[in-house]
């Protein structure tokens, strides 16, 4: 991110081109994109909770691009988002805490492990919730 | 690859930090509990369309739970883009006008969405 216009004169760590990818790089970067999309999620559960408190009209603009096919997509992946953000901020503090995991093999098994929860266990909650 | 001292000196961390990064972590712990509630609760509450909605935010609980919700949620979000901001936007001005933005963006929906919470819940009572 070196463009111009950087007036910070503390040094920089490597960047992305430097390394070779690998599951836990994928794992760390999709943290930081989940983390920031989940960011934009807040305004959309803001959103829901906003049109329920102002009546059953506004509730049902709402609930009707909820129901659409962008709204469904959309839905979906925040599940998503919001699962893998939890699975590896879990590990996260999983690292920090009793500080294990960290072998090349179980950390990248791992990350594997995170985004198969993320991507199942959205599939899981949205298919109950629609058959109850 | 070796940097002379003299160009590094006084150029290292901010002298801050600790406290951002155990507020993040305590916020997470946080939300371990809170999240798995609000994603098996809330996904029925949004297929259960505006009376099973509305029903759902009534009960104390889901209230509760959901003013807790939004409290650390936001409170880790504002924490986390904080540190995304500061890692990739390095021109000054822009940096800082970036990070009030942020403070005042999750105030703002803090603010709206725990006003929506109280008065749905308080709706019951009345």
């Amino acid at each position: 991110m070196a463009g111009s216009g950087w007036t910070d004169r503390r040094p920089m760590s490597p960047h992305l081109q430097a390394w070779r990818w690998h599951a836990t790089m994928y794992g760390s970067i999709f943290h930081r994109v989940t983390g920031v999309g989940l960011y934009g999620g807040a305004f959309l559960i803001a959103a829901w909770v906003v049109a329920l408190a102002s009546g059953p009209a506004t509730y049902a603009v709402v609930e009707a691009l909820m129901h659409s096919w962008p709204g469904q997509l959309l839905l979906f992946l925040w599940t998503m988002a919001v699962l893998y953000h939890l699975a590896n901020g879990l590990r996260h503090l999983i690292w920090d805490g009793p500080m294990v995991g960290f072998s090349p093999r179980i950390a990248s098994a791992w990350s594997f492990l995170n985004f198969a929860f993320a991507v199942l266990g959205a599939a899981a909650i949205w298919s109950l919730a629609t058959l109850v | 690859m070796t940097t002379s001292t003299k160009s590094v000196r006084g150029l290292g961390a901010a002298g801050r930090g600790t406290e951002h990064h155990i507020r993040q972590r305590v916020s997470a712990i946080a939300l371990i509990f809170l999240v798995p509630w609000f994603l098996s609760s809330v996904a029925f509450a949004m297929t259960a369309g505006y009376s099973g909605a509305i029903g759902w935010m009534q009960q104390s609980h889901n209230a509760l739970l959901f003013i807790l919700l939004l409290s650390a949620a936001l409170y880790h979000m504002r924490l986390g883009l904080q540190t995304v901001i500061e890692d990739y936007i390095g021109r000054a001005g822009t940096k800082q006008a970036l990070l009030i933005g942020n403070v005042f963006i999750v105030g703002g929906i803090y603010v709206v969405t725990l006003l929506s919470v109280l008065k749905l819940w308080l709706g019951n009572a009345a």
